[in-house]
């Protein structure tokens, strides 16, 4: 009677195993990687301002605020999708926005920038992409939040969105700013 | 260096349908196309990287192999072609010729981009059930079978339990 039962219940366990697997995927990308870098310090660098090549900036001189490093390239499909949010809502976040420009041309990031509009406050050219190494960086965009002490607190994956801004970026904004008035 | 209007092989597919139809100049064509593709395959290739000799060349492939490509996932980094890879392939040749052993630039590469970029996951508190599930679940069998074996031992005489007769039969009816 109830050995009879045992391989339907064997059943039932792999069906359940497999009704997880598909809902936890629905909420978790498995292609995302994880980054090392949270709640670490930022990796250190000098890199040329897109502007000025002769100009250099380091973590040590955007340290002292927060700030979104966000990766970004002219041949990145999925940037010109992103652009439009940070242009819109990029003052909303209250935070330094930094560009990284991520292996361009910086002469095409330069025209793309005047083809779509600048929303960020200071550009980095990484050209050869060995600090995106450093930064874990597997593809733009992606964006990387700073704090003051130039800690990484998040790091998001894919196109920046509203509703990114509102429930993922916005809240460990409000954290962070809290965190520095103690 | 070839005087033939086929400029790219790969626009093969632009040409105009009545050239196709006059059948010498498409073999003529072909063959060039042949040609073009034969001296252009090396171009292809993984990036050349100056290997001192072949111990470190295999040394290299063998690491290589054992690392993701975190832009193309389901590429080793010695396969693919991505432009991460290739830096990735770089840096990782340029520590090799510092000295650094495999587990030192394995360190390195975690420290970025996590446990994700090994294709072999190492043993730690959160991979524990990866590794020896397997384990678990053979264990489980065969105490399963244990269990069933007793019983039935235990039963004696009867011939067989209702378990055992319907896996008979429905083996029969395959």
């Amino acid at each position: 009677m109830n050995a009879r039962l045992l391989p339907l219940a064997g059943f039932v366990l792999v069906l359940a195993l497999l009704g997880f697997g598909t809902w936890w995927s629905q909420y978790h990308d498995l292609r995302e990687v994880p980054s090392p870098l949270i709640g670490k310090a930022s990796p250190a660098f000098s890199l040329p301002t897109l502007d000025d090549p002769e100009r250099r900036v380091t973590n040590q001189d955007l340290a002292g605020e927060p700030y979104l490093l966000n990766v970004f390239a002219s041949w990145c499909f999925a940037c010109r999708e992103e652009h439009p949010v940070l242009m819109n809502d990029g003052k909303q976040l209250g935070i330094k926005l930094v560009g990284f420009n991520y292996k361009d041309a910086p002469a095409d990031a330069k025209r793309w920038l005047t083809q779509f509009g600048n929303p960020y406050d200071l550009i980095i050219a990484d050209v050869p992409g060995d600090v995106a190494i450093d930064f874990g960086v597997t593809g733009a965009p992606e964006s990387f939040l700073i704090d003051a002490q130039g800690i990484v607190r998040f790091k998001y994956i894919s196109p920046i969105t509203p509703e990114v801004i509102a429930t993922q970026l916005m809240p460990r904004i409000e954290a962070m700013k809290k965190g520095t008035r103690k | 260096m070839i005087a033939f209007p086929v400029r790219n092989p790969h626009h093969a597919g632009s040409f105009a349908p009545e050239r196709v139809r006059r059948k010498p100049a498409y073999a003529l064509m072909l063959l060039v196309m042949l040609a073009i593709a034969s001296v252009s395959a090396p171009v292809f290739a993984i990036d050349p990287l100056p290997f001192k000799d072949r111990t470190e060349e295999l040394r290299f492939q063998a690491l290589a192999k054992q690392l993701r490509c975190l832009q193309c996932q389901n590429e080793s980094l010695a396969d693919s072609n991505a432009p991460l890879a290739a830096d990735l392939r770089r840096d990782v040749f340029a520590q090799m010729q510092a000295g650094k052993s495999d587990a030192e630039i394995k360190q390195w590469l975690t420290a970025r981009y996590s446990d994700f970029v090994l294709y072999d996951p190492p043993l730690h508190g959160g991979t524990w059930l990866l590794w020896f599930g397997p384990l678990l679940l053979l264990l489980a069998g065969t105490g399963a079978v244990i269990v069933t074996v007793r019983r039935r031992a235990a039963a004696g005489a009867k011939p067989r339990t209702t378990m055992a007769s319907t896996a008979g039969d429905s083996e029969d009816d395959w």
